[in-house]
């Protein structure tokens, strides 16, 4: 069980920390909000909205650098011992994820902005889905975090499975379309790429969820996780 | 996923973080202490403490002021039994033996269990014989034996580079960190097999006190150590397992990477974070 804590007898510490939850929950929120308008882009062929997701990434960026630069700063003035050691590893790994969200997202809305220079292919409603699946998974676990929530965090972590699913849908969709008709190849390859950048965005996600199961707990949770990505295989099966 | 579809896959172990709680204390026990109740006339100090301290490895003892650490300390190499009044019920056990039993040679007892104390004792005589004083306690030497084994004492103890050549001066004009590594050579220099330590950098600055870390270290390749300290951020340094007391009670007992990371207790949790003092 997660231990119900009470104030630090130095209360600029217990600041400090309060700042740290802080941050990194501004910076989930701004995570979120990019990984959305960047689906959004695409969905409505929105240059102007892909190009404002491009110019935000760097808020993110910035953030991430005052965090770590506060954590250590909080490492060396503290010595923060178990709990607080682990939350304060936890705030720098989980700024890292989402710095890499970020790169995602803008990479999508790079993407984005070539695709809809391009014929229109399909629906992309499997995107939209993914994009939500996702988000709501980054979500959790951000709120995990800032709640010191270890069972939430796990239900994320075990949640991963229909994004992986719905990906795998998205990733044979493209292959057909690019089949069909060579002139979709340059927009179904640029799909794909978004698709994998979200999928990787949701396993950002799960290590997130990761990461603060071992934060609030003090033990990590098994390696295996569960796992249907199977667009590896999508053309040709291993020999078993 | 095959590995090469994930060159970006973000890295999700701890590590090092993650204790693994048994290998670092699976060793046999030097001493094992066993229901040990101790009290300073009425008032009771040490509550059913059970704890076994591992051969040649370093147990650190943490906890708020009164929590009964030093109290442990004191126990354990009958320290006590010069005070009318106060008394210890279990046992400790060394070798089979209790040694708070009353009929235990307290001479030969802290020739095995030696201690260092929060302030440098030097005697006020040279430094060759703070350190010969002890040995012909318990041994008849002749003069090159004893020679020799001074000068093993104070090559253990790191300071037979910088007292070697005023062996005859006053050990009064060494510095306080100088002052505290001759003590340790005195003390192992009747050849303990444990080593007590209260405190033993709390009086010297920073440099000193790595000295004696760095010390400690080294000596737990032969001697069994046991040390009380306030200072959390050496317990971690320098011990294998640490005991935390709290009101008399040992309350958790782990490898220090555990204790200090993700300590089972709540109590524990709040001390070392510094929720409650």
């Amino acid at each position: 069980m997660p231990m119900e804590q009470g104030e630090h007898i130095v209360r600029s510490y217990d600041e400090q920390l309060r700042r740290l939850r802080d941050m990194v929950a501004r910076m989930g929120g701004l995570a979120e909000r990019q990984v959305n308008d960047a689906t959004v882009a695409l969905t409505r062929r929105d240059a102007t909205l892909a190009a404002e997701v491009i110019g935000r990434d760097a808020a993110l960026d910035q953030l991430e650098r005052e965090i770590e630069a506060f954590c250590i700063r909080i490492l060396a003035t503290r010595q923060p011992m178990a709990s607080d050691l682990r939350f304060i590893v936890a705030a720098m790994k989980v700024a890292h994820n989402l710095e890499r969200i970020g790169d995602y997202a803008r990479n999508g809305a790079k993407r984005s902005i070539v695709i809809a220079q391009q014929p229109a292919i399909g629906s992309l409603n499997g995107f939209t889905r993914m994009a939500r699946l996702v988000q709501e998974n980054l979500k959790l676990a951000i709120d995990a975090l800032v709640n010191d929530d270890a069972e939430a965090a796990e239900r994320v972590w075990a949640a991963d499975e229909p994004v992986d699913d719905v990906y795998n849908g998205i990733f044979r969709e493209m292959l057909t379309f690019m089949m069909e008709d060579p002139r979709n190849i340059t927009a179904a390859t640029h799909l794909l790429f978004i698709a994998k950048n979200l999928e990787r965005i949701g396993d950002h996600a799960t290590n997130i969820a990761e990461t603060v199961h071992y934060a609030v707990r003090g033990d990590s949770l098994p390696e295996d996780r569960p796992k249907a990505d199977a667009s590896a295989y999508a053309v040709v099966r291993p020999p078993e | 996923m095959s590995s090469t579809d994930a060159p970006t896959a973000p890295a999700t172990s701890f590590g090092g973080m993650q204790a693994r709680s048994s290998a670092a204390i699976n060793q046999a026990s030097r001493i094992s202490v066993r229901n040990l109740d101790f009290f300073y006339g009425a008032n009771k100090a040490l509550k059913g403490v059970n704890l076994e301290l591992p051969d040649r490895q370093v147990t650190g003892m943490i906890g708020p002021s009164g929590c009964g650490k030093s109290t442990l300390l004191r126990v354990l190499n009958r320290m006590y039994s010069l005070y009318p009044g106060q008394r210890a019920e279990g046992e400790v056990l060394m070798e089979g033996r209790n040694m708070i039993a009353p009929d235990v040679d307290l001479n030969e007892l802290r020739s095995k269990v030696g201690m260092v104390f929060q302030k440098p004792t030097p005697f006020p005589m040279t430094i060759y014989e703070n350190i010969a004083f002890g040995i012909r306690l318990h041994e008849k030497l002749s003069k090159s034996q004893m020679d020799d084994r001074i000068e093993w004492a104070l090559s253990r103890a790191a300071i037979w580079g910088e007292v070697k050549d005023r062996l005859q001066s006053s050990a009064m004009g060494l510095s306080g960190g100088q002052q505290q590594r001759l003590c340790i050579a005195r003390t192992i220099a009747v050849r303990p097999e444990v080593i007590l330590f209260d405190e033993p950098t709390s009086a010297l600055d920073p440099i000193s006190t790595l000295k004696i870390e760095e010390l400690i270290d080294e000596l737990k390749r032969d001697f069994t150590i046991c040390i009380v300290t306030h200072n959390m951020q050496q317990a971690a340094r320098c011990a294998d397992q640490v005991a935390f007391f709290y009101l008399g009670e040992l309350v958790e007992v782990a490898p220090a990477a555990q204790l200090f990371t993700a300590p089972r207790e709540k109590r524990t949790q709040e001390y070392i974070t510094g929720r409650f003092g």
